[in-house]
């Protein structure tokens, strides 16, 4: 057979590479500004873009998106290659790819800190970014397919598996959560709203970390693992059914995220199962990662590369162990809204993510450029910075999660609660410190290893085109001994991303669609009424400082929660949020039910500095609020865009809109003055001070009326 | 409100579990079989193919 001389292209992976390394020490540190912002509120300086709810976001969006977005490309750009014995379908493809999604990355820090948000958790970006994802993604397909149908490489390896079903979910992910109807060229509204909304966007963001930060990262595994140890995968078998089983049963779990909230209860069990379910293919993969070593364990102690990978690949195991246990409704009424859930993620992305991205990198860069790596004893210092980085952070949080919670619900012998919500955060204070210190050694750890790598890239010489041979695929296929049925789909990349997208659609569909049509879903609450546009406007301002990342919406229905916080959450109270705001943490208190509980000149004051009204608050100040005049002019387009969403504002409201709003805020104005207050009505501070005015009024309405 | 609520306004809702099922026991037990049954050589053959790159240079 002939054999055709080609080439592989290594240097679209150098720059996936390179831009790994800088998007992850970039990602790190923003990561350690809100860990430090934590323990010290002074970090952030009292000015809009370095407070937490916009730092918040830039990190993870960062590490998400960027740092592990560029890993997977860089992992992808190089094994689809040599899986499939050909170049990449086209260099221009490659550079429009890698330029588009740095060109994304640089836009979305720039607009999350301006505050331009969404407010939807890992779905941040407004709508032009969303739509340019979907444009360098669909590149990114593009790229792969073209490369998958030019291969001399009849069947397609289990990693391309990966690599195939990660692209056709996310794509499908990221445009359904992401419909939202514009107002101005910064700002848009979500379709959906409230119970609906909530169960879109974490059946996203759940599989934002089942397919962006997990599959793809198997796929890594299972080409890189094999690589480095220089054996085949454990079981081939395993693999394929690692592969079904996870992408069907994950894409049910993302309930799980809602336990205990408004969502139907059927949804919530329907995520608990699957949730559970999960444990199986997670560990079948882990097993398989890990077996794939079984007699090469002493290679383990010599190479650095194998390390980080085991501990990656155990790290995903003790991750997706710990998942369905915090699915489990009884341990998550205790986990939800802590720091557990925060050291959860951690582990899955400095242990799995972060590590086998580091295994990668070392084990590519000296492959690439023809040389050893600079210095082993770095990689292995390293190795165990990063290791104890890992433990200091997330073991502190697990210990003050749990912690924080049962304090939350402990009760006195009168039947009284024990602690005022600041004891709480309080005593959380040394733990932070701990977190900090562990996020500061793994980012030392990591620029470490940047160093190490610069050095390394400049004592070798790069091989930006590096040859290659491999016979063509002939038209005819003959198959190995007897012929077998699944070549239907093993060697047809399009059927098999067909079936794909049928399999995760089918979980989505059955969670989406009875909540959409299903009234009784959804029961209605006559009292809840539309925002007024003062309201409106204050709403917007709470979704763009990123109020959400610390305080949640949703009462649950628990006696140490309602005797709190109040009468707890009702499905019909969020027709009209888009989006919802029910939060997933709280470093603050709950805000549900904050509507009335103090008067306006409490909320003025504590904006402007949360300590005199709380004291030991790590709220950070807002001062620009009393200082920023409110966007009247989007007034009528927001009333519009809501209006459009079927929000029951009166026929041609948006043309009177402002002079309620400006009736309001002149109320609200009085109120301060009556306090000593002296503000002008059109302020930001007025329209945030009616939104949590307004929030969980309507109920409270509603039982005054019925008694 | 109970889960029996939700279910009995769905029309014709006594379809849909029978189909879950279905779908569930159908899908596992393809690839069940098919995994089972696959030959030896075949699997081997997969396997080995990222580090089967002799052609390489690197």
């Amino acid at each position: 057979m002939e054999l055709e001389k080609f080439k592989y292209d290594n240097k679209i992976v150098k720059w996936f590479t390179y831009a790994t390394l800088f998007w992850g020490l970039v990602g790190m540190l923003a990561g350690l500004l809100a860990a430090l912002e934590l323990v010290f509120p002074v970090l952030n300086l009292e000015i809009p873009y370095t407070t937490f709810g916009r730092v918040r976001p830039v990190h993870t969006n960062a590490v998400i998106f960027a740092f592990v977005g560029n890993g997977i490309f860089m992992g992808v750009y190089y094994s689809l290659q040599r899986l499939l014995k050909t170049r990449m379908f086209s260099d221009f493809l490659s550079k429009i790819h890698f330029w588009g999604w740095q060109l994304i990355i640089v836009l979305a820090a720039i607009s999350l800190f301006l505050g331009y948000s969404t407010g939807k958790e890992y779905a941040e970006l407004e709508w032009p970014l969303d739509i340019l994802i979907t444009l360098v993604w669909v590149v990114f397909g593009w790229n792969m397919f073209g490369t998958i149908l030019r291969r001399r490489e009849r069947h397609l390896y289990v990693a391309i598996w990966f690599y195939i079903a990660t692209f056709v979910t996310v794509a499908m992910l990221h445009i359904v959560n992401s419909i939202e109807i514009p107002v101005s060229f910064w700002k848009s509204y979500s379709w959906y709203a409230g119970v609906q909304d909530a169960l879109v966007q974490w059946w996203y963001g759940h599989n934002a970390v089942a397919f962006f930060l997990t599959t793809p990262y198997l796929g890594l595994m299972y080409y890189f693992v094999p690589k480095a140890a220089n054996r085949p995968v454990y079981s081939y078998r395993l693999s394929i059914i690692h592969f079904w089983a996870l992408i069907f049963i994950y894409i049910w779990a993302g309930p799980h995220h809602l336990l205990y909230t408004a969502v139907p209860d059927w949804a919530q069990s329907l995520g608990v199962v699957f949730s559970v379910m999960l444990i199986a293919p997670s560990w079948g993969g882990m097993i398989n990662g890990l077996l794939t070593l079984r007699g090469a364990w002493d290679k383990v102690r010599e190479d650095v590369v194998l390390k980080f990978l085991v501990v990656a690949i155990t790290a995903y195991g003790m991750a997706t162990f710990e998942g369905p246990m915090l699915s489990l409704k009884n341990v998550n009424a205790i986990s939800h809204f802590t720091d557990w859930t925060i050291a959860h993620v951690h582990v899955g992305a400095l242990g799995w993510n972060g590590f086998l991205t580091f295994g990668v990198i070392y084990w590519l860069i000296p492959k690439m450029f023809r040389t050893q790596l600079y210095s082993k004893k770095l990689a292995n210092m390293h190795f165990w910075i990063g290791t104890l980085g890992i433990v200091l952070y997330a073991v502190p949080l697990y210990w003050a999660g749990i912690m924080q919670s049962l304090m939350w619900k402990e009760f006195t012998p009168e039947g009284q609660l024990k602690w005022q919500f600041m004891d709480t955060v309080t005593k959380m204070a040394p733990f932070y410190a701990a977190r900090a210190i562990g996020g500061t050694l793994f980012l030392v750890g990591a620029v470490m290893m940047a160093y190490n790598i610069i050095k390394t890239v400049k004592q070798g010489s790069f091989v930006a085109e590096e040859e290659a041979e491999a016979a063509a695929l002939t038209k005819e296929y003959h198959a190995h001994g007897k012929d077998h049925w699944h070549r239907w789909i093993e060697r047809k990349p399009i059927q098999l991303m067909i079936v794909s997208l049928v399999v995760v659609a089918v979980g989505g569909i059955i969670e989406f669609v009875p909540t959409f049509l299903v009234k009784s879903n959804i029961p209605t609450i006559s009292s809840v009424k539309p925002y007024t546009p003062l309201e409106l406007q204050g709403r917007d301002i709470y979704v763009r400082e990123g109020c959400y990342t610390c305080h949640s919406q949703m009462v649950r229905p628990f006696r140490s929660e309602t005797s709190r916080y109040g009468e707890y959450s009702k499905a019909g109270e969020f027709v009209y949020d888009h989006p919802f705001q029910w939060g997933s943490k709280r470093t603050g208190p709950d805000l549900a039910r904050l509507g009335g509980k103090y008067p306006d000149s409490w909320h003025y004051n504590h904006m402007l500095d949360p300590g005199s009204m709380s004291p030991n608050s790590i709220m950070p100040p807002y001062p620009w609020l009393l200082e920023d005049q409110i966007d009247v002019s989007s007034t009528v387009s927001k009333i519009k865009a809501m209006k459009r969403l079927g929000v029951p504002y009166p026929e041609g409201y948006e043309e009177i809109a402002a002079n309620d709003m400006e009736k309001q805020a002149n109320e609200i104005a009085a109120n301060l003055k009556k306090d000593g207050i002296q503000t002008l009505a059109d302020r930001e501070i007025v329209a945030l001070i009616a939104y949590l005015q307004r929030l969980g009024k309507d109920i409270k309405g509603e039982k005054s009326t019925n008694k | 409100m109970k889960f029996i609520n939700y279910l009995e306004s769905i029309t014709g809702i006594g379809i849909y579990p029978l189909i879950s099922l279905i779908i569930f026991f159908g899908f596992f037990t393809v690839v069940g079989i098919f995994v089972i049954k696959g030959r030896k050589e075949y699997f081997e053959y997969l396997r080995n193919i990222p580090i089967n790159n002799q052609n390489d240079q690197l």
